[in-house]
């Protein structure tokens, strides 16, 4: 059997969102490879989310194309995934959840048990698998989340600010696990209002602007000296370090 | 006042003999609203879900027509059952008018859009919240439902019981097509109506007592249930 040919790449085309008469997203092009970690910064409305949800399929743009190299099967299953602000855990196990996401994704039942306890182990979260999801700590339910998205071995993984009300150890430990994905070989797209997070994950930045993609860089650079204005101001308004 | 008391006195004590008669109806009346109420979770849970995560043409309309049929009247449920089930009519030669099937089928119908109705809002409520997680794993609107119905297990447990309660206390419906047949029919709604007109008030009070109290127990059971699964299960 041959493997499927990857998803990478993404290429967005002139895409673009509206609500009413509002631009969320407003003609954005962009190719995302397989590899760099990819961080999207900007300020509040800036339609990092949207953009985000655009990719994953969660909305269908107004206008434009989004195209996958080797786009999924409609109704098979699901070869990228999406970490939440706040995730939605249901009210079963934190194994059960993992194994739920595994039906969903086609595993025969028989694997699905063994499947998801290592994937809670990669998150470090094998002492509470039989603890019910929703009663875990905000930490423990984004890891639970990931382990989640683990168990799946998504090639493509979206994270909308993941760690947006998590203190530092928490934080912490949410991305010692993107980076372990990443190790493991799924594309990292992630959205983030932290600088310092940006960072220590990000390889290149994209950066929002009202809904355009205002300026693409390695995220040395863009942190160092942006090359636009707009994230000139956004550095130094937002700077925390 | 004093023959009130008196009635009061006589039908507690009815009750603690556990009266024959009384155990009979109290039993009778159980199984034709557990009957009605299973039925209408299997039809009424799972569509108003169906309902809750589709989007489909006439929708709105339809929820419309549901909330509307919560407030149906049971004398009228009583009457079209009856119709359908008397001998003229198209069911007739099932020959089931005034058993205790035709009440349960009474019951049931009686009940199910209010089963719909409630469980539509739930679902829907939980499905702005699940909807881009479940979708972003791949769940399809049609797996949606029982998994949506599965996670608000204890929240439905209200909703049923809403249904058990209006089941168990409607008294038009099964008069009419249960005919109030003694030892066959009666349940204790009937019963209530009937000894309340001919002036046997203790039978009527103790009936009425063991309806409050089964109502009332079973709520305060949900209560606890919901109350305990939520503490454990977020």
């Amino acid at each position: 059997m041959r493997a499927p040919l990857s998803l990478l790449p993404l290429c967005l085309d002139n895409v673009v969102f509206e609500v009413g008469q509002r631009r969320i997203v407003d003609g954005i092009s962009m190719r995302l490879d397989a590899g760099p970690r990819t961080v999207i910064l900007g300020p509040n409305g800036a339609g990092k989310s949207v953009l985000l949800r655009l990719c994953h399929g969660l909305l269908l743009p107004t206008a434009g194309r989004i195209a996958w190299n080797s786009p999924e099967v409609a109704g098979g299953p699901r070869r990228q995934a999406m970490v939440f602000q706040r995730p939605v855990l249901l009210r079963r196990s934190a194994l059960g959840n993992v194994t739920y996401a595994l039906k969903l994704a086609g595993v025969p039942f028989g694997q699905r048990g063994a499947r998801a306890l290592e994937a809670l182990r990669k998150v470090g979260l094998e002492g509470v698998a039989g603890r019910p999801a929703r009663v875990l700590s905000g930490g423990e339910q984004q890891r639970l989340a990931l382990a989640r998205v683990w168990a799946l071995h998504p090639e493509v993984l979206f994270l909308d600010e993941p760690t947006a009300s998590l203190d530092p150890g928490a934080t912490h430990e949410i991305e010692k696990v993107i980076l372990a994905l990443h190790a493991a070989g799924t594309k990292i797209v992630m959205v983030t209002h932290n600088l310092g997070q940006a960072h220590r994950l990000g390889d290149e930045i994209l950066f929002l602007h009202q809904g355009r993609l205002v300026e693409r860089a390695p995220a040395d650079r863009f942190l160092k000296h942006p090359a636009s204005s707009e994230a000139a101001k956004f550095l130094e308004g937002e700077l925390p370090w | 006042m004093n023959s009130v008391t008196e009635a009061a006195g006589q039908a507690l004590a009815l009750v603690v003999a556990a009266d024959p008669k009384l155990v009979d109806i109290v039993l009778l009346s159980l199984r034709i609203s557990l009957s009605a109420v299973s039925i209408g979770c299997v039809i009424g849970l799972p569509l108003g879900a169906a309902i809750a995560v589709n989007e489909f043409r006439g929708r709105r309309m339809l929820i419309v027509i549901l909330n509307g049929l919560m407030g149906l009247p049971s004398v009228v449920v009583g009457l079209v059952v009856y119709l359908l089930l008397s001998r003229a009519g198209p069911l007739g030669s099932w020959g089931i008018l005034f058993t205790p099937t035709a009440m349960v089928i009474a019951q049931a119908i009686l009940i199910t859009p209010t089963l719909a109705a409630l469980s539509r809002q739930v679902v829907g409520d939980a499905w702005q919240e699940y909807r881009e997680q479940l979708r972003s794993l791949g769940e399809s609107r049609l797996g949606a439902a029982p998994t949506l119905l599965w996670d608000l297990r204890f929240s439905l447990v209200t909703i049923v019981l809403a249904g058990f309660g209006r089941a168990a206390s409607e008294v038009g419906a099964v008069m009419i097509v249960g005919g109030n047949i003694d030892g066959v029919t009666r349940v204790m709604t009937t019963t209530i109506a009937l000894e309340t007109s001919k002036g046997d008030l203790p039978l009527a009070l103790g009936l009425g007592f063991i309806l409050l109290f089964i109502v009332l127990a079973l709520n305060a059971g949900a209560y606890v249930v919901k109350e305990t699964a939520q503490r454990r299960y977020g």
